[in-house]
């Protein structure tokens, strides 16, 4: 028992040194990632002239791990539980009306759906499908709604009639895009057969054919500021844009993927395709350069939206996520999660509401918290006294003339600080040890430990204990002693305790059963870590190999060493523990 | 080499106050306490020097009231005399030459002109064999006296003066050595000797510490090194002694001490807890705890409301009788050795060293006064020997002193050593600095060097450590922060190596562009942009000890010393050496301000020291022997107003003042003689007017009557100031016992007219020096006139003032009737008051 606990300080090290050197010999310079723990303190106010005061026994406060809290996290993170709505089918499309309600068409199957913004059952359905419905989208006076259909069919609807006002005939095959240009009088449609068309409303005649694509268009966008303005993407990876007054198309871009979703920018300077696996972002003012690509999905990208008033763009994906980009410097701020994979996506303007639909006809829409709440739940979760209590007296103002006495301010002081300060050393432990401390914050305990081998007292305080909190204490070693952050208070205790009670073992099957877990469990940490460092040491290798050899170092290859090598080194922090 | 007559190289402050223990006068107002080579009078109330005692010339090792005039002290001193002193005007009255260095003075009532001091009289014999002796102190009315009248009282005494003490009015004298008390007995003429074991069964030391008497009973305490306190009684006879013991104490007791009145003993030892033990019911103890550090001596003042601890942190904690800290006077704290480097504050101006264990203290040069203590370790320090603490060992500051770096250190044998690295900010509104990140285990072994980015128009402050496992870390201030109530701390930016060796030093250009860090015997130079490694220079064999930059015109220089005793220039835009000499640098330092560099070197066991330009092939200024030892800690301070020396050898004193400490931990500077004579010139000994008592009756009253005395000076408002004639009649009036007086309402119109008198005399009095041209004026003319009278300031500037609040009131007539009543002959008035 004890030569196994002596090992595990003693290999490691020793092991990791090989590795290290495995490094240095391969390069002249290594340069390793910060494997510190860094801790922001709260303001700790430091008073130079205190005199007869305790200092309280400091609890090492140890990095959250997992992601950063931003300002992000918190604004996205603000919404209510996503209220489920079961539709009929994969929901393709979701389209906010631009007028006030901000009631959402929502089109699956042969259907299409108006939702209120806070209605759990459709105010308005559009049944008059002969087959499967596609992009249900509004007029820009949220008065008409358009619709393509699998039987290449364009129907024209009144938002509050029922009857299709116009249907417009000419495609061979399914529409799946359909769209109002910005003067509100033509409809833009793109279809499977490989041809986009304009349509005029009022007589419900084909004003445009355009044959330049060479597969489904399954995307389109219309200008907002000019109504001749037209944008399709394709599977045949291709994005046009398309001059009404001409009889081709203006621009082309290339993708590379085939294109899924396309979205303008208010300002109509910026394009965005969603398509593989790629976003890109196209300047279109320059011609139609690309501005930035982001792979950030691991399957495709199937919708995008711009939330916050253009400062942030969403991407919804097959791989079931929605991420939230940063629109100035494209950068990933925030994800949500969803139970299956996404279809469309829509976001109600202000961000008021988050509408996703799934390839399992469910709908999931989340609203935003109102600022009461959001204060609400956090209020909730601490319990304060009454106001009464706590503010008794605190509010008198004192007068003028009044002569005021101070009086000392109490210190208070944990539980087992008032044992540490009367060197009551067992019962400092004792009063670590309790169940809820134990369990829930273990750092507390460590740090009583650890302050009790700063004084000097830990054998004293290990001592003498009967099998009852033997047990308890042992329990507490198995259940933190392969913790990183523990481990090196924990092993000199578990000596300590093997050094004190090794006359008595066998005397208590309790206590037997105990140390046989610990052996157990040290055992197989030792395995992990010597598994860790073989990985270690071949990612070295790797890494060394690949960078080439220069006399006069190049900080950019300096760099990425040092990057890789924090990567993989997820463990080192456990090494330099052990 | 040129010799400068005209740069001394003298103490400045920093000596210990808690050498010997302080002396509180009778009337508990001034606390003498020797230290170094003079005698500090500290106010006990104001808790600020007073006086500096100046004249021995050796160690001062002992001071007392003088029994039979407590406004004087006698003062011995390892330079074999005793010296008295007024100590409240500062002045040495005389001097006693014993001839011997005396190691302590003891003084009682009882013994007219008798000191009884601890020396060595039999110097070529045995020099550690140490007598009590009595000196009779010759009355004569010169300066300079020689004491010869000696009589040895008590042979093979401690040197140490908590053990020899006089009991109950002088009656006998007590002394411990080893394990022995001997009590000398004057009456009887006799000496008593009480001998302890060594060991008891425990094996715990018996040997005695310190001793004090009960001041009315014959009862002796003596503490020892176990913990344990005796009350000796019945010892006036060899056999028939008892004693009692009380063990609070886990280490050896230090000091022991009764109340005036004899109710309490106080003890204390290392644990820094008061103790207060009731006599006779000793089981009653009361504690004042955590004091600070090892408590070294305690005194109580003669009223016994103020207890006096000294401590081994060179400090001097004033105590309430009620067990309350009321204040603390503080010295600067040296232990065994500066791990910190001497460092400026650049905001207060003060010097920054590790002080007290876990703290650093800022200590103010000018002021020779200790300004705070920062906790920067903030545990609970336990008083115990033999127990490895946290102990600050670098600490920095950035260019501004809004950044402070402290490294925390804690070594265990068998064990990792623990190190924390601390970031601190200041805080505007509290004055302080504020913990902002605590990186705990920065680097996996020591941390050999650590330096702030010095150049001020960097936006992000950057921090370097080096350290023993062969990298160097540049820490930087994360500029964003991800959420509003998160403020911005400090992060790892990057992690250097070289051929892993160890790194030694570091140190970055004047401007932060560059940094150097040695390597053994490699410099590296570094890019601070990009972090690449610039260039490479080194000076084999010898390791390199030193790194320091040129500024300034000689900001291209790069300085470094060598272990092979040499002194290198690199040329860092040619990359080569430029020059170099050989020459044992201890320490190399660079002066902030200026293109200077001092360089101590150890020759022949003595430091010398040479300031030069790295530019320039002469020295500015060297001098040979600054002081035997080496030196080790040293820094350039920038002075608060410039020197106009324009002598050359002196001019690199005009800006900055160099300080160093010595291997005893003496703090040194250079002055030159034009300093010296302005300090002469401007240093105006501070006077306290503390005859006054501070009573009740004092606040009310005091301070009106200052007032009053403060605007009579100045001129103003005199109205109520009564004039010597009013005055000397009211007083009479109010002295003369009741029944000699006429009856009231003959006197009442009297004395009102007096007081009315009082107010127009010295108008009147103008008036009567100009009695005939006013007869010979119109009756109009007199308003003018007495406008007249108003307007002659020369003559009358008291009354002009009495009579401008008072003229608005009185209209002519009246004026005309004041007149008249001061024509009135009151003498006969004093004449029935005489009579």
């Amino acid at each position: 028992m004890i030569s196994a606990t002596s090992d595990t300080a003693r290999f490691l090290p020793s092991a990791w040194m090989l590795s290290s050197i495995s490094i240095s010999s391969s390069s002249n310079f290594h340069v390793t990632a910060p494997s510190v723990f860094v801790v922001q303190t709260k303001s700790i106010s430091v008073t130079s002239t205190e005199m007869a005061s305790f200092k309280p026994t400091k609890i090492q406060v140890y990095p959250k791990l997992g992601e950063k809290v931003t300002q992000d996290t918190l604004y996205w993170k603000n919404y209510k539980a996503p209220v489920q709505i079961k539709e009929f089918g994969a929901i393709t499309n979701i389209d906010f009306s631009p007028v006030a309600p901000h009631n959402f068409a929502v089109t699956a199957f042969t259907r299409v759906h108006i939702y209120g913004p806070f209605s759990q059952e459709p105010v308005k359905t559009f049944t008059r499908f002969k087959d499967t419905a596609y992009s249900g989208r509004f007029r820009s006076d949220g008065q008409l709604l358009v619709a393509g259909c699998e039987d290449s069919v364009v129907r024209l609807f009144d938002v509050s009639g029922k009857v299709a006002l116009r249907m417009f005939k000419g495609h061979t095959k399914a529409v799946h895009v359909t769209d109002f240009t910005s003067d509100s009088y033509q409809i833009l449609t793109g279809s499977d057969d490989y041809t986009c068309r304009l349509w005029d409303i009022p007589n419900a005649t084909e004003l445009n054919t355009y044959q330049e694509h060479t597969d489904y268009i399954r995307c389109g966008v219309t200008s907002k500021l000019n109504r001749d303005l037209f944008i399709t993407g394709s599977y045949d990876h291709t994005l046009k844009m398309f001059d009404a007054r001409l009889d081709k198309s203006v621009m082309t871009m290339d993708h590379g993927h085939p294109v899924e979703n396309l979205l303008l920018y208010p300002s109509e300077g910026l394009l965005v395709s969603a398509g593989g696996r790629y976003v890109k972002v196209w300047d279109l003012l320059k011609g139609g350069q690309p501005l930035v690509s982001m792979k950030n999905h691991h399957k495709t990208v199937t919708c995008l939206s711009l939330g916050s008033n253009g400062q942030r763009l969403l991407s919804a994906s097959l791989d079931r996520h929605v991420k939230v980009y940063n629109t100035t410097n494209y950068k990933v701020v925030h994800n949500f999660d969803y139970a299956a994979s996404i279809l469309s996506l829509g976001l109600a303007p202000d961000d008021e509401s988050i509408v996703v639909g799934m390839t399992n006809g469910i709908l999931s829409v989340k609203h935003r918290k109102s600022p009461e709440e959001s204060k609400e739940t956090s209020g909730q979760q601490r319990r304060k006294p009454s106001y009464r209590v706590f503010v008794k007296g605190k509010n008198y103002v004192p007068k003028q003339d009044d002569y005021l006495v101070s009086k000392p301010v109490k210190q208070h002081l944990a539980k087992y600080d008032k044992q540490l300060k009367r060197f009551n050393v067992s019962k400092a432990l004792d009063t670590a040890l309790e169940t809820w401390l134990r369990r829930r914050k273990p750092e507390i305990t460590v740090a009583v430990i650890k302050e009790l081998d700063r004084r000097g007292t830990l054998k004293n305080a290990l001592a003498g204990r009967d099998e009852q909190s033997l047990f308890h204490l042992l329990n507490f070693l198995i259940g933190n002693l392969v913790d990183p952050r523990f481990a090196p208070v924990l092993v000199t205790t578990a000596e300590m305790i093997l050094d004190i009670y090794r006359s008595v073992i066998g005397q208590s099957p309790v206590v037997d059963r105990q140390l046989l877990r610990l052996q157990d469990l040290l055992e197989r940490e030792i395995d992990y870590q010597k598994d860790l460092l073989e990985v270690l040491g071949m990612l070295d290798t790797m890494f060394a190999s690949s960078i080439p050899r220069k006399e006069v170092p190049c900080s950019g290859i300096s760099r990425s060493n040092g990057l890789g090598q924090g990567e993989a080194s997820t463990s080192r922090p456990q090494l330099q523990a052990t | 080499m040129v010799e400068h007559g005209d740069i001394r190289v003298v103490h400045r402050g920093g000596s210990k106050i808690n050498f010997r223990e302080p002396v509180i006068t009778n009337d508990s107002k001034f606390l003498l306490c020797a230290s170094g080579e003079c005698v500090k009078v500290f106010s006990t109330s104001t808790e600020e020097c007073v006086h500096d005692l100046r004249g021995h010339t050796d160690l001062v090792t002992g001071v007392i009231i003088k029994p039979s005039n407590h406004l004087q002290a006698y003062s011995c001193s390892a330079d074999g005399t005793v010296r008295l002193w007024d100590f409240t005007d500062g002045i040495l009255i005389k001097t006693y030459v014993i001839g011997h260095p005396i190691y302590s003075i003891h003084a009682s009532a009882s013994h007219e002109g008798v000191v009884f001091v601890v020396t060595s009289m039999h110097a070529d014999k045995r020099p550690d064999l140490l007598q009590l002796v009595a000196v009779h102190l010759p009355r004569s009315g010169d300066q300079m006296v020689e004491a010869r009248e000696l009589s040895a009282v008590l042979s093979d005494v401690s040197s140490n003066p908590l053990a020899i003490v006089f009991g109950r009015g002088g009656e006998y004298i007590a002394s411990t050595k080893g394990l022995k008390l001997e009590v000398y007995l004057f009456r009887k003429q006799k000496a008593y000797s009480f001998f302890l074991k060594e060991d008891n069964k425990k094996g715990r030391r018996n040997t005695f510490t310190c001793v004090a008497c009960h001041p009315k009973d014959d009862c002796i305490a003596t503490g020892h090194e176990d913990g344990k306190i005796r009350l000796w009684r019945n010892f006036n006879q060899k056999k028939e002694y008892t004693y009692s013991t009380l063990h609070w104490h886990h280490s050896a007791v230090s000091s022991l001490c009764f109340t005036p009145e004899g109710t309490n003993l106080l003890s204390g030892g290392i644990e820094s807890v008061l103790v207060q033990w009731r006599y006779n019911q000793e089981d009653q103890r009361e504690f004042l705890p955590r004091l600070g550090a090892a408590i070294t001596h305690i005194t109580v003042s003669p009223d016994g409301s103020l207890f006096f601890t000294s401590h081994s942190d060179n400090k001097i904690t004033i105590i309430q009788s009620c067990l309350k800290v009321s204040a603390a006077i503080q010295g600067l704290v040296k232990g065994e050795s500066v791990t910190t480097d001497l460092m400026m504050d650049p905001r207060s101006k003060s010097l920054v060293l590790n002080g007290k264990p876990g703290h650093l203290q800022f200590y103010s040069l000018q002021r020779d006064k200790l300004l705070y203590n920062l906790d920067v370790v903030q545990q609970e320090y336990i008083h115990e020997s033999g127990l490895q603490q946290f102990e600050v060992v670098k600490a920095a500051f950035d260019a501004s002193g809004n950044w402070l770096a402290t490294v925390e250190e804690r070594k265990q044998k068998g064990a990792e050593v623990e190190l924390n690295l601390k970031l601190w900010e200041f805080d505007e509104q509290t004055q302080s600095f504020v913990l902002n990140t605590t990186i705990s285990a920065p680097h996996e072994a020591q941390i050999t060097g650590m330096c702030f980015c010095h150049s001020t128009d960097n936006q992000t402050t950057m921090l370097v450590s080096t350290s023993k496992d062969g990298h160097f870390k540049a820490w930087q201030l994360d500029a964003q922060a991800h959420t509003e109530d998160e403020r911005p701390s400090w992060s790892c930016d990057f992690v250097g190596a070289y051929h892993s060796l160890v790194p030694e030093c570091c140190c970055f250009s004047a401007d932060g562009s560059l940094l150097a860090v040695s390597f053994q015997e490699v410099v590296t130079v570094w890019s601070t942009a990009s972090w690449e490694l610039l260039t490479t220079l080194s000076q084999p064999p010898k390791a390199i000890r030193n790194l320091c930059f040129g500024r300034l015109s000689c900001s291209k220089y790069l300085l470094g010393t060598t272990g092979n005793n040499l002194l290198c220039c690199w040329n860092l835009l040619t990359c080569s050496l430029e020059w170099s000499t050989s020459m044992d640098v201890s320490l190399l330092l660079a002066d902030p301000i200026s293109e200077n560099m001092a360089a101590f070197c150890r020759q022949a066991g003595s430091t010398d020291l040479f300031v030069f330009k790295p530019s320039e092939p002469r020295p500015l200024f060297s001098q040979k022997a600054v002081c035997p030892g080496k030196v080790t800690r040293a820094i350039f301070a920038p002075r608060e107003e410039m020197l106009e020396s324009c002598e050359e050898s002196s001019q690199w004193l005009n800006r900055s003042q160099l300080y160093f400490l010595t291997q005893h931990m003496d703090l040194m500077t250079f002055t030159t003689k034009v300093e010296e004579d302005r300090l002469m010139a401007s240093s105006k000994q501070l006077v306290i007017d503390d005859t006054v008592a501070m009573t009740p009756f004092y606040l009310l009253l005091g301070k009106h009557r200052q007032q009053d005395s403060g605007d009579a000076q100045s001129g103003i408002s005199t109205e109520r100031t009564p004039l010597p004639q009013g005055s000397v009649a009211i007083k009479e009036l109010l002295q003369t016992p009741a029944h000699v007086l006429p009856s009231t309402s003959f006197l009442c119109s009297m004395f009102v007219q007096s007081l009315l008198i009082s107010v127009t005399e010295p108008r009147e009095e103008n008036k009567a020096t100009e009695e005939e041209m006013e007869s010979e004026k119109e009756e109009e003319d007199s308003e003018e006139e007495m406008e007249s009278g108003t307007t002659r300031p020369e003559q009358a500037p008291l009354g002009r003032h009495a009579a401008e609040s008072a003229a608005p009131a009185l209209t002519k007539a009246q004026v005309r009737e004041l007149r008249r009543v001061k024509k009135l002959d009151r003498s006969w008035f004093a004449g029935l008051l005489d009579s």
